[in-house]
């Protein structure tokens, strides 16, 4: 029993947890005592010390920090016997793994509920909006509904998602046998849950849960009740996994790419994450400061944001939009990366201007970090900064545009396999434009002035992050469904789940332009009765749309219990992770690929992407028939 | 698949005929989209002479962006049906092209030589938007949770104070020089009569200029979340004529009489028009009462320094 309570799991991390209040007591109650303050009544000390502590407790009680200690201490390490490594059972998806593939699954299905949980924070706010006047929940806790949702789609929802995916799917493309260091992989991982927990456990919190919105501008957000202090620490962890899986992509892609997978041979998923990652580490650590200015200012008075005491209140805008200006393309790159796969193989074509394609993220890179003040450009901040800024902004259309032609004449003459990936991946390439020319109006100072903070920057954002992203996070769940989990999934359901999200996604979004531009501003609990009728149709169908989700979750979860088997490589294409099994062996490559060709050689005869060395599995290269037909 | 055997193993390229009927549907599908953006009565009563500009620019915008979606979904939705996988096509691949130099260095130049025009008519409008105009009065804004409240520094009361109001009376035609400020958090002071906002800030002094040309009354927002009251922190913008302008003066225990200076007036004597403002609005004579509930409440209003003040204000901006 004992044994079973001291070995590194789930449960001993459970255990560990309440150890770490009871050092925070031990912290704080002395330095409390002896700077002459009550060393106990003031729970928030307590509070703001535990939040820090308990997070590391339940960690190294999860056994996610037990290799290193072992190590560093001089203890024998145990040898690596692969044992924390791959899913046999169920079980192994609740402890700390070292296996790209779990945790590539692990990242998805944890994202994948806190869609839900967020969608479903929507839906609730969109009752309190149905009518004007509502009275569903008073506007405290309504401000708290939309800084959640928020929050949670951003850091627990869409960014690692697309880190699960990745996980998954770029040491497989690569020919890599696993992430390079799977230890830190699992550790990143085993952040988000931590994050999660501290951001939705603020509604817990005496005064309501943070509710300056995802923003959290200062002053506002350093003069607010306890509950905005789990947001300022629950964004440190689940930014400090966003930076560790980047440095983890970025050396996994550097040094670990099979032999003869030149950069210029890579597939655009893997340049996707390698620009997404670069754009992690140089933006993350921002927002960590940024929150860790509040965090000084709440906890002990540094007033770095005290107008009053020599603070300046725009110095937390351009440190937080260092970071979350770059963030909107951490959002967005890794979703190009999977249109580009999803559309050369379901067009049977390789991709249109490959390199510039490459060229063109690279491009985003540079220039997403010279645009954030566009977000201030109705602040404060000095007027001659608004031009370049303008300039700037507009210019990351063209790069963004490029890779829309570029799909566009991939598409031009192929054999479109119209699949629910597929399905995805075109409702994308028009939803996406949607929201990239709203985005360049924004761009335009004068009208920005106008529309800046409405719901028309509503409907903007959710056609870039739900029709952009989201959409795409959709297309790759279906797309590696069958390699994730060894099963085909409902063809009749993901269209279903398709044509109902467009629909309602529509519905409740496009109107959002109207009511922004007719003058209803964003985050409010109530407004004007002019914007009733529009008001009750976006809450219609958001509600729809929300339920829409429903069709995807079962879908999901029916097809992984009892789906058909799915073979190898039920999609014919060319990339490495498909010339593999269903779900991949345990080391993934049996036998070393060599990359002889490029990723995407639909339609040239006998042309390959690797070859195998032992010769055994060579696979049908994908232009064989066209081929045939020539004969 | 066997009648494809023999002639090519790809789909053929379409004839010009169908790429003509393709582009002129897309043509057609572009104009209606862009009648249908025109139409579509987007804005508020405009109230300003710079909401004009923007509503310009806005329209402007509008013609240019409806093509380039046109344009987008009608090639996605010309290969769903022109291009999507028929049955006996379940082998086949389409023809590998890579790429093509000239159409792409097309549609990066195309693109960058559209978004820079448009950058350059935006800079534009927004230069033209802040130029300052003659005759220009100042008015304070600050924002407090969960108010508005109005100063006016050329304008005082009996006690000498600046008149404070907590709704926002102008005059018609007279060009205003806002001058916004916050006491606690981040506010926006947003009038979409005149489609312009700008952030109420603690610690600096923000701002923006409007001519108000239009009579009548319209809604100022708060678009910056400030906390739990901040979708009731609204007030209302009247704009009036000089008679009444000069009415609710006095009312504010203001002494002096507001003298309508009209732009066009102002364009003529531009100099001279800015001294005689000045007279008007340093008041000498008796005072009467002032609100009360400024005074009570000891707020920072606003207060008209000399380098803020019309007279002494030419070309700072």
């Amino acid at each position: 029993m004992i044994a079973r309570l001291r070995a590194p799991g789930l449960h001993r991390g459970i255990l560990a947890t309440p150890l770490g209040i009871g050092l925070a007591y031990a912290i704080v109650l002395p330095i409390r005592a002896a700077s002459g303050y009550h060393p106990v009544l003031d729970g928030t000390a307590i509070l703001q010390v535990s939040m820090i502590i308990c997070p590391f407790a339940f960690l190294i009680g999860l056994g996610a920090f037990d290799y290193w200690f072992h190590w560093a201490i001089g203890r024998p390490t145990r040898p690596e016997d692969h044992s924390g490594h791959g899913a046999r059972t169920w079980k192994d998806y609740f402890r700390v793994n070292t296996d790209h593939k779990v945790i590539g699954v692990q990242y998805v299905v944890h994202s994948f509920a806190y869609f839900l949980i967020a969608g479903l924070f929507a839906m609730l706010m969109r009752v309190q909006l149905a009518q004007p006047g509502g009275k569903f929940v008073d506007a405290n806790t309504y401000n708290g509904l939309f800084s959640v949702h928020a929050t949670l789609m951003i850091f627990l929802f869409v960014i690692p998602v697309f880190a699960g995916l990745a996980n998954f799917v770029l040491p497989l493309m690569i020919g890599a046998p696993d992430m390079a260091f799977p230890r830190l992989n699992a550790l990143s991982f085993w952040l988000l849950p931590v994050a999660g927990l501290l951001l939705l456990g603020s509604f817990f919190a005496p005064g309501g849960s943070f509710a300056s919105g995802w923003t959290a501008y200062a002053p506002l957000s350093t003069t607010a009740p306890i509950g905005q202090a789990f947001f300022t620490l629950g964004v440190q962890f689940a930014g400090a996994s966003s930076i560790a899986t980047a440095l983890n992509f970025l050396v996994t892609i550097i040094t670990m790419r099979a032999p003869g997978m030149s950069f210029f041979r890579m597939p655009l998923l893997v340049w996707a994450n390698f620009s997404t990652s670069l754009l992690v580490v140089i933006a993350t650590p921002f927002i960590a400061a940024s929150q860790f200015f509040v965090l000084l200012d709440r906890g002990l008075g540094f007033n770095f944001f005290n107008a009053g005491q020599g603070g300046n209140v725009l110095l937390y805008q351009n440190v937080f939009w260092f970071y979350s200006h770059p963030a909107v393309y951490i959002m967005m790159l890794p979703g190009f990366g999977i249109i580009s796969e999803v559309i050369a193989v379901k067009s049977r074509k390789p991709i249109f201007g490959y390199r510039m394609m490459a060229f063109s993220l690279l491009a985003i890179v540079v220039l997403g970090f010279t645009v954030w003040a566009h977000h201030m450009f109705t602040s404060g901040m000095p007027a001659w900064l608004r031009d370049p800024m303008m300039i700037t902004t507009a210019i990351i259309a063209v790069p963004t545009g490029v890779k829309i032609f570029s799909w566009l004449a991939t598409l031009w003459r192929g054999v479109l396999h119209m699949d629910t990936a597929m399905l995805w991946a075109m409702g994308f390439i028009t939803m996406f434009t949607l929201g990239g020319i709203s985005g360049v109006m924004l761009a335009m100072v004068p009208l920005d002035l106008d529309v800046s903070k409405t719901y028309f920057v509503v409907a903007h954002i959710h056609y870039v992050l739900f029709g952009g992203s989201v959409f795409t996070i959709f297309a790759g769940v279906y797309y590696w469904f069958p390699k994730m989990t060894g099963r085909m999934y409902d063809e009749r359901l993901g269209r279903w789940h398709f044509w109902t999200t467009l629909i309602f996604f529509n519905l409740t979004f496009a109107p959002m332009h109207i009511i922004g531009i007719e003058g209803m501003p964003r985050r409010v609990a109530d407004y004007a009765l002019q914007f009733a009728t529009w008001n009750l149709l976006i809450s219609f169908a958001s509600w729809a749309l929300g339920l829409s989700t429903l069709i995807f979750v079962y879908n999901m979860v029916v097809s992984w219990r009892g789906g058909p088997r799915a073979v190898a490589n039920p999609w014919r294409g060319m990339t490495l992770e498909w010339q593999v099994s269903s779900p991949p062996p345990i080391f993934n490559f049996d036998s070393m690929p060599t990359v002889v060709g490029g990723p995407y050689e639909y339609g040239v005869p006998g042309a390959v992407h690797a070859v195998f060395r032992d010769g055994a599995d060579v696979p049908a290269p994908a232009g064989a028939l066209a081929m045939a037909a020539k004969e | 698949m066997e009648e494809t055997r023999g002639s090519t193993p790809h789909r053929p390229p379409i004839s010009r005929v169908t790429v003509v009927r393709v582009v002129g549907l897309g043509v057609v599908a572009a104009g209606i989209g862009i009648v249908i953006g025109l139409v579509i009565p987007w804005f508020p009563p405009a109230a300003a002479t710079q909401a004009h500009t923007i509503d310009t620019l806005y329209y402007v915008l509008i013609i240019v962006t409806v093509p380039v979606f046109v344009l987008v979904t009608s090639v996605v939705l010309f290969s769903a049906w022109r291009w999507r996988m028929r049955p006996g096509e379940e082998r086949l691949d389409g023809p590998p092209i890579h790429g093509n130099t000239q159409l792409e260095v097309i549609w990066t130049a195309l693109p960058a030589a559209l978004i820079a025009a448009l950058v350059v008519y935006a800079a534009i409008v927004l230069h033209d938007i802040g130029v300052k105009k003659p005759g220009e009065i100042t008015v304070g804004v600050i924002g407090q949770q969960w108010e508005w409240r109005f100063t006016y520094p050329e304008y005082h009361d009996a006690q000498g104070q600046p008149i404070v109001a907590l709704q926002l009376y102008l005059p018609l035609d007279r060009p205003v020089n806002f001058k916004i400020n916050s006491v606690d958090v981040i506010h926006t002071f947003w009038v979409p009569a005149f489609r312009l906002q700008e952030d109420a800030v603690p610690g600096i002094t923000t701002g923006f200029r409007a001519t108000p040309d239009r009579l009548g009354s319209y809604p100022i927002i708060c678009t910056q979340l400030c906390g739990y009251g901040h979708s009731t922190m609204r007030t209302t913008l009247h704009i009036v004529t000089a008679a009444q302008f000069n009415t609710w003066l006095s009312e504010h225990g203001y002494s002096g009489t507001y003298t309508q200076t009209t732009s066009a007036h102002t364009r003529r004597t531009s100099g001279s028009a800015a001294s005689g403002l000045l007279a008007d609005a340093r008041p000498g004579g008796a005072h009467t009462a002032r609100s009360s509930r400024s005074s009570a409440s000891g707020w920072t209003a606003y207060a008209p320094a000399a380098e803020t003040h019309p007279a002494t204000k030419e070309g700072s901006q």
